[in-house]
């Protein structure tokens, strides 16, 4: 991304792939977002930051990401109660969210027309802000009631379906208001925020050392990409090398991941499409994943594998020729699935133009990761800043462009082969060495920047060093936050018992965007 | 009417009662190992049904009473359905009360109730699942009619028993119109009971629930009450397939105590087959988009339809 057009100026960041920090004026920053997306960029995060402990107001920052690499355009609002920065979300539709959430949070205020909340829901009293330095985590406050306005269609025979929080199954609490007439969906309105726990807060008052376990519970289903972007950002402020193998394994950790969750997800979607041998016979392959994950990591989904430096423990060498031959036989028997899938009439019947975002409606709602890579959009960090080890493991990048269920469970069913076979490779061909280096002094006030494709998308972890080894802010990002209101816009004109296998095949986190 | 033939219908009742739970249990375990899973036990649908009555229930403030009567209203109605259905012998004193346009009666009344009942409450999933339930319904009922009429074209009666007496005494032959009003029978039947691929009775997805999204509201003995009758629903359909199609062993009259007593083993056996063809389809099939019920639906009609010409014209 190029800024000079508007005479703005950047200055290099501590980062796993290119990045630089542009510092903007709040008159500017529209401006700068519109040229960004003119040179094809999209938007990764925005939050903000209390800024007053070292004599400023807030800070907003908007993490972008385009061909060449990341930059951070970083907003400086001085007084904090009056200040206001630029709408973005006419640019990018999914900063609305963050926004809203950035004004919740650290009372850093934007321009936009939406002003609800976004993650308050009266547990904390409207004029407090929990991410200021100066708010008290302790006292229990008594939560209050929420009036939260959704859009309302009107119209001869239009009625509202309110879904959740509490669903008939046992998954995670979202709100979602349908507009309907007949079977036929008109408008759906998500509102999220149930699980918010507090974690950035909960972040500052943790050692930086030992942040990694925090950032590994975010969202459970992504904790090697989240332990890892982690690990990232605070190698890349300390400036410290890890051992070739750790990277190695650290791969290995997060393509086990990613086949899990595609396994997973694989066999949910034919359940929800009302085929159960599917959920029973991928269910099957998946704990057969896990339990391989626990002999060889200690741990069946890998938490708290990668540490800053490196990895806990090294891959013993009884356990590669079983890996070897249990990625084989989930390839094998996964290829034989996806036949029964692709032959299956009445499941490809529910699969195919279900849920529908055509790649130009991708592009303009910056859907991004996995669920973007079945709209056209090819974007994989693997592919496009290949680190190591996937310089040299080359991933095949993986596109479809039907944009539908069908498009998602093919992406998934090529990515789960692809990276069957990285797993195969990975053990095969990983170098010697030690697996864990000491990440050395870290020096306060540098924010660092982590950036790592999961299954879901790309998970992205901001890190600012405080003194003596502290955290002074830490922001990890959820490709979920851009990819949610997405879903609002494949539902329309689809007939109401479908939206779970939409939702489905897109399988976001609530966790990872409530924090 | 005799002592006998009364005891016979209570025997074939209690028979009825006690067994269906069975078969919803064994098409569950049937499905597991279909889709190479260990089976929960043969007897949970009982255990359930206990659980749910040792509870207390919770009924939403707003009901009526027309919510409270839903549940007796429904199994009750299994419970006549139950009468009329020649499942051992074909001689029922009860069945006089009632031919096979009345149990299709019998099936619309506790459809009718329990639509009321998911509507009472006014939440938005119990309006969704009575709208489709009955958008189902309109479809089937007369498909099912019309393979009733098919039957009693053969018999010259609608009685239930004495259709079966007739077809029972038929020489082993393939007949086209019983062939076609069979698969038509099938269709309907997945259908009227939340089978796959209309409902899918295991789901979770409120969303895309047809049947049970109608129960969401109820719990305990309520609950209890509506599973059960769910369970005699798919008896009662099974015993009306069997009878029709597959009518050997059904005892005549109600003195022969022998061959009642023989008829329970053949009963069962032929439930077990039936059961184990339901989960075959259920495994092998995905549930379809629901505006896709009418076509399947239609076509059951169709095949019913047909079914009867194949009589009229042909004879055969």
């Amino acid at each position: 991304m190029d800024f000079s057009r508007l005479g703005l100026s950047a200055a290099s960041l501590a980062s796993a792939i290119p990045a630089v920090r542009v510092p903007v004026g709040s008159g500017q920053l529209v401006p700068a977002c519109r040229l960004a997306r003119e040179q094809g960029a999209h938007l990764v995060a925005l939050w903000a930051s209390d800024e007053r402990d070292r004599g400023g107001g807030a800070m907003v920052r908007v993490l972008l990401q385009d061909g060449s690499g990341l930059a951070v355009l970083e907003v400086a609002l001085p007084d904090l109660p009056d200040a206001r920065y630029g709408d973005v979300s006419a640019i990018f539709p999914e900063a609305g969210r963050m926004q809203r959430a950035a004004f919740d949070l650290v009372g850093a205020a934007c321009e936009a027309d939406d002003q609800r909340p976004w993650a308050w829901m009266a547990g904390w009293p409207i004029d407090r802000f929990p991410l200021r330095r100066d708010f008290e985590a302790s006292p229990k406050w008594e939560p209050g009631q929420e009036d939260y306005e959704f859009v309302k269609v009107e119209g001869d025979g239009v009625h509202e379906i309110a879904v959740g929080p509490v669903h008939a199954g046992i998954i995670e609490p979202g709100h979602f208001r349908f507009q309907v007439v007949g079977e036929k969906v008109l408008r759906l309105e998500e509102r999220l925020s149930y699980t918010h726990k507090g974690i950035e807060k909960r972040f500052e008052a943790m050692a930086i050392a030992d942040g990694h376990r925090l950032a590994g519970r975010v969202s459970g289903d992504s904790t090697v990409a989240y332990a890892w972007a982690y690990a990232q950002a605070l190698e890349a402020i300390a400036g410290a090398a890890v051992p070739p193998r750790a990277l190695w394994l650290r791969a290995l950790a997060l393509e086990r991941e990613r086949i899990a969750n595609h396994l997973g997800d694989l066999g949910a979607l034919g359940n929800d499409g009302g085929f159960a041998f599917g959920l029973a016979q991928f269910s099957r392959l998946k704990e057969d994943l896990l339990r391989t994950n626990l002999a060889a990591f200690g741990h069946r989904f890998m938490m708290d594998h990668v540490v800053p430096g490196g990895v806990a423990r090294d891959l013993d060498h009884s356990h590669v020729a079983a890996i070897v031959e249990e990625a084989r036989r989930i390839a094998r028997e996964a290829s034989a699935l996806r036949e029964i899938y692709d032959e299956h009439d009445g499941l490809q019947d529910r699969f195919r133009a279900c849920g529908r975002v055509r790649p130009e409606l991708a592009l303009r709602l910056g859907l991004t990761g996995m669920a973007a890579r079945a709209s056209g959009q090819a974007r994989d960090l693997r592919c496009d800043f290949p680190s190591a080890p996937y310089d040299a493991l080359e991933p095949r990048r993986i596109v479809h462009d039907g944009g539908d269920v069908a498009a998602r469970v093919a992406v998934r069913f090529d990515e789960l082969a692809e990276s069957l076979r990285l797993v195969r490779t990975i053990v095969e061909h990983a170098p010697g060495g030690d697996v864990r280096a000491p990440v050395g002094d870290i020096p306060p006030y540098r924010l660092g920047l982590g950036c790592v494709e999961g299954w879901r998308g790309p998970v992205a972890v901001a890190l600012e060093a405080g003194p003596g080894g502290t955290i002074r802010r830490c922001h990890p990002h959820d490709p979920s936050w851009s990819n949610w209101p997405v879903i609002e816009h494949a539902v329309i004109g689809n007939i109401v018992p479908d939206f779970p296998l939409i939702n489905k095949s897109f399988n976001l986190s609530y966790s990872g965007q409530d924090l | 009417m005799t002592a006998a033939a009364l005891l016979s219908q209570f025997v074939q009742l209690a028979l009825a009662l006690a067994l269906a739970p069975l078969l919803v249990g064994w098409v569950n375990q049937c499905r597991a190992w279909l889709s190479n899973r260990s089976a929960p036990p043969l007897t949970l649908p009982y255990r359930t049904i206990r659980k749910l009555f040792m509870k207390d229930a919770v009924v939403a403030s707003n009901a009526s009473p027309l919510f409270r009567l839903t549940p007796y209203v429904v199994f009750g109605a299994m419970c006549c359905a139950a009468a009329i259905v020649p499942s051992l012998a074909t001689d029922l004193p009860f069945a006089l009360a009632a031919d096979a346009i009345a149990l299709v009666g019998l099936f619309a009344l506790a459809r009718v109730f329990i639509a009321l009942a998911a509507m009472d409450i006014g939440t938005a999933f119990g309006t969704l699942g009575a709208r489709r339930e009955m958008f189902v319904g309109f479809l089937a009922e007369p498909a099912l009619l019309m393979v009733l009429f098919t039957a009693s074209l053969i018999s010259g009666s609608t009685s239930l028993p004495s259709i079966v007496d007739t077809l029972a005494h038929r020489e082993l032959a393939i007949y086209p119109s019983l062939a076609l009003a069979g698969v038509a029978f099938t269709m309907v039947s997945l259908a009227e009971n939340a089978r796959i691929p209309v409902d899918n009775p295991a789901t979770h997805l409120e969303l895309t629930m047809i049947h049970e999204a109608m129960l969401l509201e109820y719990s305990a003995r309520h609950l209890a009450l509506i599973e059960w009758a769910s369970a005699l629903k798919l008896f009662n359909y099974s015993c009306i397939g069997l009878a029709l199609f597959f009518p050997f062993g059904i005892a005549q009259g109600s003195d022969d105590w022998l061959a009642i007593a023989l008829a329970v083993p053949v009963l069962v056996a032929k439930l077990a087959a039936g059961g184990f063809a339901l989960a075959v389809i259920e495994t092998a099939s995905a549930k379809m988009r629901i505006f896709r019920a009418p076509e399947f639906l239609g076509t059951a009609f169709l095949l019913a339809v047909l079914a009867m010409l194949v009589r009229l014209l042909l004879g055969s």
